[in-house]
């Protein structure tokens, strides 16, 4: 990526090998994430999309390499360093992840009262102010449970930009929406990435959608970084994987069958 | 064929073992972050408040009413053996002792382990499933400050608390079968019993013994749920193991602490 420069990037991988139990899901990874970019980690369920995000968060340590984020080395740091890194950063969940006892508004505030010590008024402002910019305001008395999944997934947007944070990690933003929702959220990364002026990571397998907003794009496949570049130069690509992969075609590199024995041995009871 | 069985049983035996021992190396490491990370808990004493209120307020009616039945139950059963003594007025004092150094602390933790246990278990199982604790976390924001060490505190606070309401609404049930029902002296009752209850020894001894039950039973709790695999499946294994391991732990702690009690 050509914004490789020293403090450019806000988040670093480098040579990043993680595993579990022994078997290696990601090995020697390099990725960069210039400040102000909505890059994009995409590739199939289970590479290991997600897992690059607890990385960057600090959630896990990695077996070889390292991530830095903001020129701190993640797995070097001490509890409360990864803490101090983590209010840098917002973190859009799958399913939201919403606190189910909490309403909206509480929710939104959470991360407010949790950190600092604004008086109620500017709290109370602050929590319109961000489902305003979800769009949301009218819902703030609602609770998790009385909410649509586009709906959870604007409010905890809200709530990952409660303290308007330099990095944004969107896990999956797309998934089981309908094309409304789903142009709505689409529409809100990049808008609040360009009004924020945040770095924005998009875990996605929605293709469509991703390219739609992000700079740059990475594929990850077989636990490496196996193409990369602007959503136009992949559209374009040629590599297998990638073509396989952006035009939604069931047999390809990656493919349809789990790894299986034999059909017939297995229809005849004979496979072991 | 025989020596692989064997030497299979062998393994899974091991196996279990090991896990048991790993289980509890985590339950005690849950156990001293808890105690570390309690500061929270007391700095801002409302998040403990709304705990006490969960899962001691919301105990109380299953509490009062076995406590009612209990004591029902020990003035009939206790009138019919002590008759045959002629010593009916102790009454009130068997209902009493029965309750304040027995019944009342081990009685309340195993219905708190099935009211109170489970459904701690339950949440924090599902905030896990549902990674509301991973977003805790990456909201740089201790789970175990913000979510355990309250409700720690809260069953550690409210457990005394519904053993003492525990032997007061037993003690009255007890009364109500002793006196109005059977027809023994009210005067007899309440003054044996002031007279034979003893402070420290009965009392204060029992209210120990639950603050006791209070941190095994809600530790178990947490733990089972903070371990829970996040699945539909593991919260409900981990619900079932709240309360068959907190009645385990109860009734041992009950032997232990009673030998203790009894020799000092």
């Amino acid at each position: 990526m050509t914004q490789n420069i020293v403090g450019h990037n806000l988040v670093e991988i480098d040579n990043l090998s993680f595993g579990y139990k022994g078997r290696l899901l990601h090995q020697g990874i390099n990725m960069v994430f210039p400040r102000g970019k909505v890059v994009a980690i995409m590739g199939g369920s289970g590479s290991g999309k997600t897992t690059l995000l607890r990385l960057i968060g600090g959630q896990i340590r990695p077996a070889k390499g390292e991530v830095r984020v903001d020129g701190h080395v993640v797995h070097q740091q001490s509890r409360e360093g990864i803490y101090q890194l983590r209010r840098k950063m917002g973190m859009l969940f799958q399913h939201g992840a919403l606190f189910t006892d909490l309403s909206v508004y509480e929710n939104v505030a959470f991360p407010m009262r949790e950190h600092t010590d604004f008086p109620e008024t500017i709290i109370h402002d602050l929590v319109l102010l961000k489902l305003h910019a979800v769009g949301l305001r009218g819902a703030h008395k609602l609770k998790p449970a009385e909410l649509s999944g586009g709906m959870a997934r604007r409010v905890a947007l809200a709530r990952a930009i409660a303290l308007d944070p330099d990095i944004v990690m969107y896990d999956e933003p797309f998934a089981g929406l309908d094309p409304i929702s789903m142009g709505v959220i689409c529409d809100l990364i990049r808008t609040l990435n360009d009004a924020l002026g945040t770095t924005s990571i998009i875990v996605s397998h929605d293709v469509k959608e991703t390219f739609s907003i992000a700079d740059y794009v990475y594929f990850v496949a077989n636990g490496t970084v196996a193409a990369e570049g602007t959503p136009d130069d992949l559209n374009k690509s040629t590599l297998p994987f990638v073509h396989q992969f952006v035009h939604g075609e069931k047999d390809g590199p990656v493919p349809f069958h789990y790894v299986a024995g034999d059909y017939k041995q297995a229809l005849l009871g004979l496979e072991a | 064929m025989i020596v692989n069985s064997r030497l299979h049983l062998f393994c899974t035996i091991g196996h279990r073992f090991t896990q048991r021992i790993w289980r509890l190396g985590a339950g005690a490491r849950l156990f001293w972050l808890t105690i570390i990370s309690s500061g929270e808990s007391f700095r801002r004493f409302h998040l403990t408040i709304r705990e006490v209120y969960f899962t001691g307020v919301m105990s109380l009616i299953i509490i009062v009413v076995s406590a009612f039945f209990v004591g029902m139950v020990l003035a009939l059963q206790g009138y019919n053996t002590l008759q045959r003594y002629g010593s009916s007025e102790a009454i009130g004092v068997l209902v009493a002792l029965a309750l304040v150094r027995e019944l009342g602390p081990v009685v309340t933790a195993l219905l708190f382990a099935g009211r109170a246990g489970t459904a701690i278990t339950a949440e924090i199982g599902l905030m896990k499933a549902t990674e509301q604790l991973s977003a805790m976390e990456m909201m740089a924001v201790s789970p175990i400050s913000r979510v355990i060490a309250p409700r720690f505190w809260a069953g550690v606070i409210a457990m005394p608390i519904l053993n003492v309401l525990f032997c007061m609404v037993g003690i009255l049930g007890g009364y109500l079968v002793a006196v109005p029902l059977i027809g023994v002296d009210a005067g007899a009752f309440w003054s044996q019993m002031q007279a034979n209850v003893d402070w420290r020894l009965d009392i204060l001894n029992g209210v120990i013994k639950s603050a006791v039950f209070g941190v095994a039973c809600t530790m178990i709790a947490l733990f089972e749920g903070y371990d829970a695999p996040p699945t539909a499946e593991g919260v409900s294994s981990a619900t079932t193991r709240t309360v068959v391991t907190s009645s385990l732990a109860v009734l041992g702690l009950d032997f232990a602490l009673t030998s203790f009690m009894i020799s000092i």
